[in-house]
């Protein structure tokens, strides 16, 4: 999967003018320019079919139908976390988390990931009978299993109720704080995004509107600066009052991704 | 302050079990019964019995239950009723597990391949629209009347509904495992093994709980034809010579075997796709 585009370093992630387009009438992605450094956690955001999806699964090469063109460079070992927590219903949750792994230390290792999420113990449950929540863990056991260097992450909490969804950033942030993997996250939520990020990028007509450096002290709504980029964020969303409405004023410019 | 002296002896007297609800009409069916399935088989039983006892099922009609079980008797001990009940068993396992290998083996090249599907499909279907029982004609001039049609035309009767079962199973295999598949970087061997298989599996099962009821109405069909052994040729011979009671034990035989079999695949089902059983309850 690793595609090491000459003269562009591997270790990070790098994207170079990249085009994706659906139909002749516009592109979702014009001309994305994209670094992200290992170990570096970025989120993305952006209006409904602004392109995040789009990007994120070029990163993951799922996009080989894609008409567009462009240079990107990931590292080896990357991991796709799905909004649905793709188990395979009829292998159990050890099986499923070690699936396509090699080596005899498989189980051992897909057995210490299932405790690392909080799942020691149901490692012989089929996964219909998890919720939600459980599942989701799952799917992130899966992906830190293979140790990646970088991690994609589509709207992986998008289906959780709130209260989960505040127990998954938790565990995500320690997760990454042990792994390291350079992360990106797809989020509709912009405090989830503030919350958990270095780094929040703000996708716009198919290229990077907003790059935003998240320096807060404590990583929380409570941080006196959350108020602050919260607004901001949006405000470049749209979502604020003097620009509700901004949806109908460039008809073409946005197209479902 | 008498009501509240009257209140406390009453919760006194029946403090917890107090029981008022709403209560609906119920629509649905209801909780389920014990040995629900035995109920029907021995209601028509019970009235085969007593209609033979009170003489309103006629003997020349229908031999009575009694009468069956002893031509039963007769057929094992002088007729050699073991030898037709291992003939006619040898036939339809036989053909039976060559229509079911037939049927699996293209249905996975027509379900995993697009040209695989373009050469195979076609012809399946055109075959499917031919009842398999308007081709013994024609299979007696290729293959004559001996074993060899019999088998041939048993595998082709159950060989269809284990293709269009499992290439149905294998196509609706959600194509987001296939994403999954591809961001694990699995082999192609391992796709099919853990993703492929398991997902049509139930597909398969369904077929194959098809093919059992087909292959015995082949088997029966294709008795007919100069058989020298099998419950049909047995049948036969006694249509020959009027004996009612020899066809009735051919019926009943044909019968438990069909039932045993769909409880065979029935069970198998329970084990291999006990993943799905969870989710049902």
């Amino acid at each position: 999967m690793a595609t090491d585009v000459g003269g562009l370093s591997a270790a990070g992630v790098t994207v170079r003018n990249l085009h994706r387009s659906f139909n002749r009438s516009g592109g979702v992605l014009n001309g994305l320019d994209l670094d992200i450094a290992p170990g570096e956690f970025v989120a993305l955001i952006g209006r409904s079919g602004s392109g995040k999806s789009t990007l994120l699964r070029a990163l993951a090469g799922l996009d080989r139908d894609v008409e567009g063109y462009g240079r990107i460079s990931v590292p080896e070992q990357v991991s796709v976390v799905f909004q649905d927590s793709r188990l395979l219903p009829w292998k159990r949750l050890l099986a499923n988390v070690t699936f396509g792994l090699e080596g005899r230390d498989a189980a051992e290792r897909g057995l210490r990931a299932l405790t690392e999420v909080g799942l020691a113990g149901r490692e012989s449950a089929w996964p219909a009978e998890l919720s939600g929540g459980q599942q989701q863990r799952a799917a992130l056991a899966r992906s830190l299993v293979r140790e990646p260097q970088l991690l994609l992450a589509d709207e992986p909490f998008g289906a959780l109720d709130a209260l989960t969804r505040l127990q998954m950033h938790e565990l995500l942030r320690k997760l990454c704080a042990v792994h390291r993997p350079a992360v990106l996250l797809v989020t509709h939520d912009v405090d989830e995004a503030i919350v958990l990020a270095d780094r929040v990028i703000l996708l716009d007509g198919g290229v990077v509107a907003t790059d935003l450096r998240i320096d807060l002290a404590q990583r929380s709504q409570a941080d006196p600066g959350f108020a602050g980029l919260r607004h901001q964020l949006l405000d470049a969303l749209g979502a604020t009052g003097e620009h509700l409405g901004s949806d109908f004023i460039a008809p073409g410019q946005r197209r479902a991704s | 302050m008498t009501s509240t002296a009257l209140d406390r002896a009453v919760v006194a007297e029946e403090p917890t079990r107090d029981d008022v609800r709403v209560v609906r009409r119920q629509l649905g069916p209801g909780p389920r019964i014990r040995f629900a399935f035995w109920i029907g088989p021995a209601l028509l039983l019970a009235i085969w019995v007593v209609g033979s006892l009170t003489g309103f099922i006629a003997a020349q009609v229908l031999t009575a239950p009694w009468d069956v079980v002893k031509e039963f008797g007769d057929q094992w001990s002088n007729h050699d009723l073991l030898g037709n009940i291992t003939a006619s068993l040898g036939r339809v396992c036989y053909g039976l597990a060559l229509g079911t290998a037939a049927g699996f083996a293209l249905a996975l090249v027509s379900g995993l391949s697009r040209l695989g599907e373009a050469v195979i499909d076609g012809p399946i279907q055109i075959k499917r629209a031919i009842p398999t029982l308007a081709l013994i004609p024609l299979f007696v001039a290729w293959f004559g009347i001996g074993e060899q049609m019999k088998i041939i035309t048993i595998a082709l009767i159950s060989m269809i509904p284990i293709y269009i079962n499992t290439h149905n199973g294998l196509r609706g295999i959600d194509g987001r495992y296939a994403e999954l598949a591809e961001t694990l970087d699995i082999r192609r061997g391992t796709f099919l093994r853990h993703v492929v298989l398991p997902g049509a599996l139930p597909g398969f099962l369904l077929g194959l709980r098809f093919a059992v009821t087909s292959a015995m109405l082949g088997l029966v069909v294709v008795e007919q034809y100069n058989s020298l052994s099998g419950i049909g040729h047995m049948m036969t011979l006694a249509q020959e010579y009027g004996q009612t009671s020899v066809i009735v034990v051919g019926l009943v035989l044909y019968g438990l075997y069909g039932f045993l079999a769909d409880a065979a695949v029935r069970l198998v089902e329970r084990k291999a796709l006990s993943w799905r059983r969870t989710l049902e309850g």
